[in-house]
């Protein structure tokens, strides 16, 4: 039977490239709306990366028990039960009472791949670096785990392995599939997503995907549609960028994230300010008393 | 959650059981289940239920202390600059210098040791970053701990090179270049951990980023001059530093306590991380003024410097606190004040 014709036209998902050749910049494009909550993509991330078991924990907050991104989990899908419709959706009636509204979406969430990216201006060694693909890739044999990437990421994505795991004390996170790319694959993730939810590809191509894409939901009533992308804060736009129906905060996204490196500024001018006040206040304590 | 021995709960049996007796049906939905498949709307969780946005530090104990070990070095290298240029005896400047030199000593040994991978620590020597706060610190270290062991060393061979002819003057020159040098980066080395901080995701920290390194300098600097007088050396402008900065922190932590009651800064009035900062600010603000008005001076500077020990782990602690808050995140963020 052959599939109704894609009004988006082919993904790029199973197809082989050249963007690291081209240095193309690539990115993600995640839709929840059409994601079933497998997590292949979850299971082929650790699989390809050798990312090690970090713990079986039950978490209770629905089918998510993968729990959060960190140096471990690089693709995380969040469950989200909503007490509300989505879009026209229609609920039935249960055991007679009324009707309960009550919506369900499974977003795959995944480290952003900043345009200003916080992780990178943080790192002191020069370990975190950006590709020709314009991704943010962590070089394992560089970093030396000084924790700063850490609380440099406002998406709360890199975090530093603790031991007895393998390669602990260093900080990890998702390598965009870097060495794949560099053979002309696509991201495991991506290569594994049986519904396309997870749309890899050129990011001018999958920007204007999600735009049709929001186009094409918001027409059938989800007036909620919208891309999550920061551009308009310091973070200057993300290149993993997400579908959502609803306030990014449903998913845990931070609604306004920063670089962390826009407070430099203030900071260093009272740090200059104090450091100066301290040597007059001491001269002047001395001369004085 | 009821326990089987919540008082309350059995009482909450009984109603149920009354409630359906009498009416013949139970009108109640029950508790609702964290994550259970059918939330009450009015509960629903505003973030995602209720997990961190950010991640909290990584940073072991070693990093409190080398806040506060580095700062008070760093600004033990000022005093022995403002020592110099004042004319104070060279006794004081040398003990100034020694702390300024103990601390280079042992500053680098507590950063190395509270990284992921130790041995790799020169990786960050092969990098010079502006816009990393971590990179210029430890570049800052490196330049303190130069200039105050050379300092340091020149101080205490002084009458020794003296002795085997090398003219005073040059060694002055070079003994002051020294000097200054620790104190310009010692001033820094005392502030840059503020920067540090401020420059992060973490939204008490970064909603402080302008405090932080004036508080944390100014603490380290009533530090030095504590230690000081510790070591013996009681002088009128040691006692008027100590006034100063004390009556600073008494305004900082006022300043703390009156107007920043929102969710962005629950964490420094809260929990663990609550209590240490108003402990150390109770110890660095009144409780310092008041002993060193009433001329205790040993118990004041020990008062300082315990407090100032515990305004680090207080700083560290609440960015854990609020990191792992996503409400604070999100009150960080503007959400709900439209």
């Amino acid at each position: 039977m052959a599939s109704p014709p894609d009004p988006l036209g082919p993904s790029a998902n199973q197809a082989r490239h050249t963007y690291v050749a081209d240095g193309r910049p690539v990115g993600f494009f995640t839709d929840p709306t059409v994601c079933i909550g497998c997590k292949a993509c979850e299971v082929a991330c650790k699989e390809w990366n050798h990312v090690p078991e970090d713990g079986r924990v039950w978490t209770g907050h629905s089918y998510d028990n993968t729990g959060s991104l960190g140096a471990s989990t690089w693709r995380h899908v969040k469950f989200q039960e909503l007490g509300r419709r989505l879009g026209p959706q229609v609920a039935g009636p249960m055991t007679g009472e009324a009707e309960r509204a009550f919506g369900w979406l499974f977003l795959s969430d995944v480290c952003k791949h900043c345009e200003n990216a916080g992780c990178l201006e943080a790192c002191p060694t020069g370990a975190i670096l950006r590709t020709e693909v314009s991704s943010v890739y962590v070089q394992d044999d560089v970093c030396n785990g000084c924790g700063y990437c850490v609380v440099g990421c406002p998406f709360g994505v890199i975090d530093r392995r603790p031991a007895p795991l393998p390669g602990a004390g260093g900080a990890f996170k998702c390598t965009f599939c870097y060495d794949r790319q560099m053979g002309g694959l696509t991201p495991a993730c991506a290569k594994a997503c049986p519904t396309e939810s997870i749309h890899f590809g050129p990011l001018d191509e999958l920007r204007a995907r999600a735009e049709q894409r929001v186009a094409a939901l918001q027409a059938r009533g989800f007036a909620d549609a919208q891309v999550y992308n920061p551009v308009d804060t310091s973070v200057g736009g993300i290149h993993a960028f997400f579908l959502l129906l609803g306030p990014p905060e449903e998913f845990g996204l931070p609604p306004r994230p920063e670089v962390p490196t826009v407070y430099l500024r203030g900071a260093w001018i009272s740090a200059a300010m104090t450091s100066t006040l301290a040597v007059l206040g001491a001269c002047l304590a001395l001369a004085l008393f | 959650m009821p326990t089987p021995s919540d008082h309350g709960f059995e009482a909450r049996l009984d109603a149920l059981r009354e409630e359906a007796r009498r009416t013949g049906a139970v009108a109640e939905h029950g508790m609702a289940i964290t994550g259970g498949p059918i939330p009450p709307a009015a509960t629903a969780p505003s973030a995602y239920y209720g997990q961190p946005i950010v991640k909290a530090p990584v940073w072991t104990w070693q990093v409190g202390l080398y806040f506060f070990v580095g700062g008070t070095a760093g600004m033990s290298g000022v005093i022995a600059l403002a020592g110099l240029v004042t004319g104070q005896p060279l006794a004081f400047v040398r003990a100034a210098l020694g702390l300024a030199f103990a601390g280079a000593l042992v500053s680098p040994a507590l950063l190395i040791a509270d990284l992921g991978r130790p041995t790799r620590f020169l990786n960050m020597l092969r990098v010079f970053k502006w816009r990393s706060a971590m990179s210029m610190g430890v570049w800052t270290l490196v330049a303190f701990s130069a200039f105050a062991t050379c300092a340091f060393l020149l101080a205490a061979a002084f009458p020794l090179l003296t002795r085997a002819g090398v003219p005073p003057a040059a060694l002055r020159a070079l003994l002051f270049v020294s000097i200054a040098g620790a104190a310009g980066f010692g001033a820094v080395l005392a502030t840059y951990t503020g920067v540090l901080l401020g420059a992060t995701a973490v939204p008490v920290w970064s909603a402080h980023h302008r405090l932080l390194p004036f508080h944390f300098g100014v603490v380290a600097l009533g530090s030095a001059s504590a230690a000081l007088e510790l070591l013996g050396f009681r002088m009128a402008a040691l006692q008027a530093i100590g006034l100063t900065v004390a009556a600073v922190e008494t305004a900082v932590g006022a300043w703390i306590e009156l107007t920043r009651r929102d969710a962005e800064a629950r964490a420094l009035t809260h929990g663990e991380a609550g209590l240490l900062l108003r402990t150390a600010g109770v110890c660095t603000g009144p409780a310092t003024l008041v002993l060193r008005l009433a001329g205790w001076i040993p118990i004041a500077a020990v008062c300082f410097l315990l407090g100032a020990v515990l305004s680090r782990y207080g700083w560290l602690h609440a960015g854990r606190a609020s990191a792992r808050d996503p409400e604070e995140t999100l009150a960080a963020q503007g959400a709900g004040r439209e």
